[in-house]
């Protein structure tokens, strides 16, 4: 899942309007109306997948999603609706606390036929999107992560990744009126708390009905599927071998052939964990409100950084132990009653009590020290979920996962 | 981690206030006896332990010398009283600012008198940083203990010998505090001390502990990037702009996720999906209020988070939480309730202790002063010399900044004896004696705070009656005044200063200070003359009840009973009455009884019972002197010595008001078994056992009795439990539960009580029970 291994973005460029889309109000810098764009100027890029309640807990789930007005949707109805293979545009959306992450099939296999019957308004959707890496100055699409030559529903074509920060939902869904979406009479599938908290703007201003999804349904799901593709003949599940040792650490595949029982740490703006007992047996073990949005936040607090990657690239400079207060720092070394080696870190941030030491450290040192903190709080968190759950197989991949190198 | 590392950096003042002057009365008391010293040094305060004797007047009754010029004589007296010199020990701690620490030790070194001392044992993370002051200042060796080892041993330590030291938190509740009352087993339990980290450690016996687990978000992480989020420099200061904050403003909740949807979703729309979730952004202010709330709700629900799932894993139900980032602070004691209230589905309770603060030291000093064997002892927290919880807890206020420059004391009694449970509890880890907790009763509280404060001036007036000799006595009785009358307001304005507030806590309170300033047994001399008094009519009234059939004798016997336990010094109404009519007598008491049938009346049930086979042994706990031990007690306790059952009469160790002490009962008993074959006999045979409680209460702690007493109640296969007195049997014990029959019995003296039990003035409590089978 790779949470925050988000590559730097790529160079903002406002060439929507130097595509066949120009006639849409993609909302550019250089736009006028500040109404679609003034919010895409306003915010900090992108954080990672979606948010999650620190702690709606639950018991096993069995929720469905739901098309809007209520109309509930069955599994089968989705598995009917891929039978009768949905006309396209093909879109999934999540609409997270931060950012919304979109997902396009891109056909690939067109016949001329096809391709001459195809409404303008597919046309200047498929064309827009494929042509372009960025969108407006917030949209951006995940180059690096598209998956090739898929076969989905009988038809062959690319997965294109997108997404965009949550609060330029307004622009998107202005956007869709623009480029008449209603009128494709496609389902517009959508998950994350946002499917809920817009729904009602996609049906008064984009005249779209949204078929909501269980987020936590939708998650599962997508994590098996996109494991069962390959990541273009790679493995997409991975781990950190050594983690400790950045002189022996390495990248490698994970092999989710007899993934169950697993636990699933999903890290958005906050972080759900579920035990997943099976594709459609699984429960939502716990949370915390400790995550890629708070790293987010607090650095930008802390930095004044404006965006998730700066934020990272930062704590990949800096260094946490000026802020933090290390067992070393207390006991002058190992802390040998208790087992503790003295390099671990004791108080998180502990050093910043003092003047000195708050007047010593740099941004980067800061970025650093936030990143340590969030990610060593998930990975303990998610140890006692396992432990508590009584995986103790799963657990090792799972800290493996949670490590940063 | 514990405490460690936070000492100076940041903290309120580093510079060494010299000109501070000490209240040697009332600070460092005691310190010419002092040795055996500890030092806990925090990050901002700073703990001194001390072990000391305290010399104390007691009052001491012997029979007449009967080989001396005496012999012969007829005494109006039954026994003679002399006013001793007695030492026992007692451990001081003292809580100050870590800017003192350099003036108090200065004044320990000049108030050192004799002690073989050479050693003192510190803690904490201050105690590298300030050990060459240490060591120059005192001239003693710094002894360095593991923080974590003193934290565990002080902790059980509180556990085992401080009733209600633990309580549960609750903001907006009445009352905010709810003590426990403590398990006769303490172990296993979960220590969660939150220091600049956070450690978690699994305690399962008195040596055995483990850290199990731990966090870096802690303490030092609220107060290091609180600091660097709010330009706010002092913890205290932090904690104060979070209380005012919003935090809703700062973190993203689960409502700003899903718009109005989350209540058709039977989500918790407030609950905070990403913390600081919503500071990303270049161009938003922050206030700080809203960042250090927002902190300081991330934190606390963290570790509240990780205490459950190592409370969960480990199968523990209690959890203490201590260190600085709690030290009695609400703000924090309320989010981390919330927290583990939230994480546990209301399972698991976050509890805290009164005591937090002194964990390490008094560790520290346990660890130094194992050849004293501490840990066989029974130590009572002495209210006197204790200040209570919160009196100095570095509160949040406005006036901030200032040096609060508050002292805070705590001082624990060795006990003469080992206390244990009444073996005959029938759920000990239930038992809670007190009837009536005043911290939830607000206006019993009125009441009774009124009242002890009206009762006041006849304490003091009888005090220096006590002492007619004594030069001093009423200047001390005029700071006696002072002292309980400081403790009154205290608790008018913070019930849970000492616990659970109880007429029990309000009149052991009152022996304390009394005893502070040496009026050890204000009421010697009126026990001795009552118990003469009745001595002489004990044969008179033992040939009339004799001289009843046996039906009619054992009304009387209880009325005898209750006639004696009238005569009480500590209720006003009767007090008022034996002062202005010295004729008052055993007859008059019997008139004032309420008629049957009594207010609580099972009577019939106790005569059908005396029908059946006799009890094997009685435990009788007695009340007061005079006519209520002699002439109520003694012939009750002689009908069933005549039945065949044993008998063990359990009395004061120490002296309370004109209760029965231990050693008068013995010289009672003597006087009486001279004139009384069936006594004689039995006290002879052993049949009849004088024994002591181990308390100096007019109330019963049945989970607090001499070690010695539980064995003999074993031993002898007591089934008859009789609990005699108001103060005993109502206002405490009324409700306890034991495996064996039991008799209370008591005459409400306080027009008060009676009217809100639905009596009225001496109305009468007959309560036998008989346990379920």
């Amino acid at each position: 899942m790779g949470a925050g291994r988000l590559r730097a973005p790529m160079e903002r460029h406002g060439r929507a309007a130097a595509t066949s889309a120009s006639s849409t109000r993609e909302p550019a810098p250089e736009e006028p109306d500040g109404r679609g764009q003034e919010p895409l100027r306003r915010r900090a890029n992108s954080t990672s997948v979606p948010a999650a309640g620190t702690s709606a807990e639950g018991a096993r789930r069995d929720r469905h999603g739901s098309c809007s007005g209520g109309t509930s949707v069955s599994r089968q109805r989705v598995e009917s609706l891929r039978k009768k293979r949905p006309l396209f545009p093909w879109f999934g959306l999540d609409i997270g606390g931060t950012l919304v992450k979109l997902v396009y099939f891109e056909p690939k296999d067109i016949t001329a036929e096809e391709e001459e019957e195809e409404v303008e308004s597919l046309k200047s959707i498929r064309k827009y999107l494929t042509s372009n890496v960025a969108y407006g100055s917030t949209g951006i699409r995940d180059v690096h992560l598209e998956l090739k030559d898929l076969t989905l529903c009988g038809r062959k074509g690319n997965l294109h990744f997108i997404r965009f920060p949550t609060h330029d939902m307004p622009a998107f869904i202005q956007m869709g009126r623009d480029k008449n979406f209603s009128s494709l009479h496609t389902v517009f599938c959508a998950t994350g708390g946002g499917a809920y908290k817009f729904e009602q703007d996609f049906l008064t201003i984009g005249e779209l009905q949204l078929c909501k999804l269980d987020e936590l349904d939708c998650l599962i799901k997508g994590i098996l599927y996109i494991d069962s593709v390959g990541f273009n003949g790679r493995s997409q599940c991975y781990y950190f071998e050594n983690p400790a040792d950045s002189e022996k650490c390495q990248k490698l595949p994970f092999d989710l052939k007899n993934p169950y029982p697993l636990l699933l740490v999903n890290i958005g703006s906050g972080v759900s964990i579920l035990a997943v007992y099976s594709k459609d047996n699984y429960k939502r073990v716990t949370g915390t409100s400790l995550g890629g949005g708070t790293f987010f936040g607090l650095c930008c607090l802390l930095t004044g950084c404006t965006t998730f990657e700066e934020a990272l690239e930062m704590a990949s400079r800096g260094d946490s132990t000026k802020v933090d207060k290390l067992v070393r720092d207390i006991y002058g070394g190992d802390y040998e009653r208790f087992g503790l080696p003295g390099w671990a870190v004791a108080s998180s941030f502990g050093n910043m009590m003092s003047k000195e030491k708050r007047e010593a450290v740099s941004k980067e040192d800061l970025a650093r020290a936030t990143l340590i903190t969030i990610t060593n709080n998930i990975g303990s968190i998610a140890r006692m979920c396992a432990l508590n759950e009584g995986y103790f197989g799963a657990v090792g991949a799972l800290l493996e996962l949670l490590k940063i190198p | 981690m514990a405490e460690c590392g936070a000492s100076g950096s940041g903290s309120s003042g580093d510079g060494l206030d010299k000109s501070i002057t000490l209240p040697p009365d009332e600070i460092f008391r005691n310190l010419e006896n002092a040795k055996r010293f500890a030092i806990d040094i925090g990050g901002s305060l700073t703990k001194l332990a001390y072990y000391s004797t305290v010399q104390h007047k007691v009052a001491r009754v012997r029979s007449f010398d009967h080989t001396g010029q005496d012999a012969g004589q007829d005494h109006e007296s039954p026994y003679e009283i002399s006013v001793q010199e007695e030492v026992t020990a007692r451990l001081h701690f003292v809580k100050f600012e870590n800017s003192y620490i350099e003036a108090c030790l200065d004044f320990v070194r000049d108030h050192l008198v004799n002690t073989e001392t050479k050693v003192i044992h510190a803690t904490g993370g201050g105690a590298y940083k300030f050990k060459d002051l240490i060591e120059q200042k005192l001239g003693l060796r710094v002894a360095k203990e593991d923080v974590m080892t003193c934290l565990i041993k002080g902790c059980n330590f509180v556990l085992k010998n401080i009733p209600q030291e633990a309580f549960v938190y609750q903001k907006d509740a009445d009352p905010e505090f709810r003590f426990q009352t403590n398990h006769p087993h303490i172990f296993p339990y979960l220590l969660v001390n939150i220091g600049s980290g956070v450690s978690i450690v699994k305690v399962e016996t008195e040596d055995r502990f483990e850290w199990i687990g731990g966090s870096s978000i802690g303490g030092g992480t609220f107060w290091g990037l609180g600091a660097l989020l709010t330009k706010t420099q002092k913890f205290d200061e932090l904690l104060h702009l979070a209380s005012r904050g919003q935090h809703a403003n700062v973190d993203m909740l689960v409502q700003d996720v899903y718009g109005g949807a989350h209540q058709t979703l039977g989500l918790s729309g407030n609950l905070i999906a990403s913390s600081f979730g919503k500071s990303a952004t270049t161009d938003q202010e922050f206030s700080p209020e809203d960042m250090a709330k927002s902190l300081l709700h991330m934190i606390s629900n963290d570790i509240g988070q990780l205490a459950c799932l190592y409370a969960r894993l480990h199968g523990l139900d209690r959890v203490y939480f201590g260190g600085f980032f709690i030290r009695g602070h609400p703000v924090t004691m309320r989010t981390i309730t919330y927290s583990i209230s939230f994480f546990s589905k209301g399972e698991v309770q976050a509890l805290f202790l009164r005591h937090e603060g002194y964990l390490g030291a008094i560790g520290a000093f346990l660890r130094g002063a194992e050849q004293d064997n501490p840990d066989q002892y029974s130590w009572g927290e002495n209210y006197a010399g204790s200040s209570g919880l919160m009196s100095s807890s570095p509160e949040l206020g406005p006036t901030q900044g200032a040096k609060s420059g508050t002292f805070d004391l705590l001082e624990m009694d060795r006990l003469e004896r080992p206390l244990v449970n009444l073996p005959l509890l029938l759920d000990p880890a239930s038992y809670v004696p007190d009837t009536v907790d005043l911290t939830d009763d607000a206006l019993a509280r009125k009441y009774w705070l009124s009242c002890f404060e009206e009762a006041l001036d006849g304490v003091v007036k009888r005090a220096v009656a006590s002492q007619p000799g004594s030069a001093d006595a009423a200047e001390r009785a005029e700071k006696f005044r002072h002292k309980y009358r400081d403790k009154l307001q205290t608790l008018r304005h913070q019930p849970f200063a000492y616990g659970t507030l109880t007429v029990r806590s309000l009149l052991d309170t009152r022996e304390h200070c009394l005893n502070e300033f040496n009026f050890p047994d204000p009421y010697s001399q009126v026990k001795q003359k009552e118990n003469g008094v009745a001595l002489r009519g004990f044969q008179s009234v033992v040939r009339a009840l004799d001289a009843l059939g046996w039906e009619e004798r054992q009304l009387a016997l209880v009325r005898g009973l209750l006639a004696g336990n009238v005569f009480d010094w500590g209720a006003k109404a009767v007090s008022e009455v034996l002062e202005s009519d010295p004729q008052f007598g055993f007859e008059e008491a019997k008139k004032k009884l309420e008629e049957r049938p009594w207010l609580v009346d099972s009577y019939d049930t106790w005569l059908q019972r005396l029908k059946g086979p006799p009890h094997k042994c009685a435990l009788i706990f007695a009340d007061n002197s005079g006519v209520d031990v002699i002439l109520g007690v003694f012939p009750f306790v002689r009908e069933l010595l005549s039945r065949g059952t044993e008998v063990i009469l359990a009395c004061n160790s120490g002296p309370a008001l004109n209760d029965v002490t231990y050693g008068e009962a013995l010289l009672v008993a003597e006087h009486i078994a001279a004139m009384d074959p069936v006594v004689h006999s039995a006290l002879r045979e052993e049949r009849l056992l004088l024994m002591q409680t181990g308390s100096s209460s007019p109330c019963l702690d049945l989970s607090r009795l001499d070690e010695g007493l539980a064995v003999l109640v074993r031993e002898r296969g007591t089934d008859l439990v009789v609990i005699e007195g108001m103060g005993r049997a109502v206002h405490t014990n009324y409700r306890a539960a034991l495996r064996c029959e039991s008799l209370k019995l008591a005459v409400l003296k306080n027009p008060w009580l009676a009217a809100r039990l639905g009596g009225r003035l001496f109305s009468v409590i007959f309560k036998f029970e008989v346990p379920a089978e």
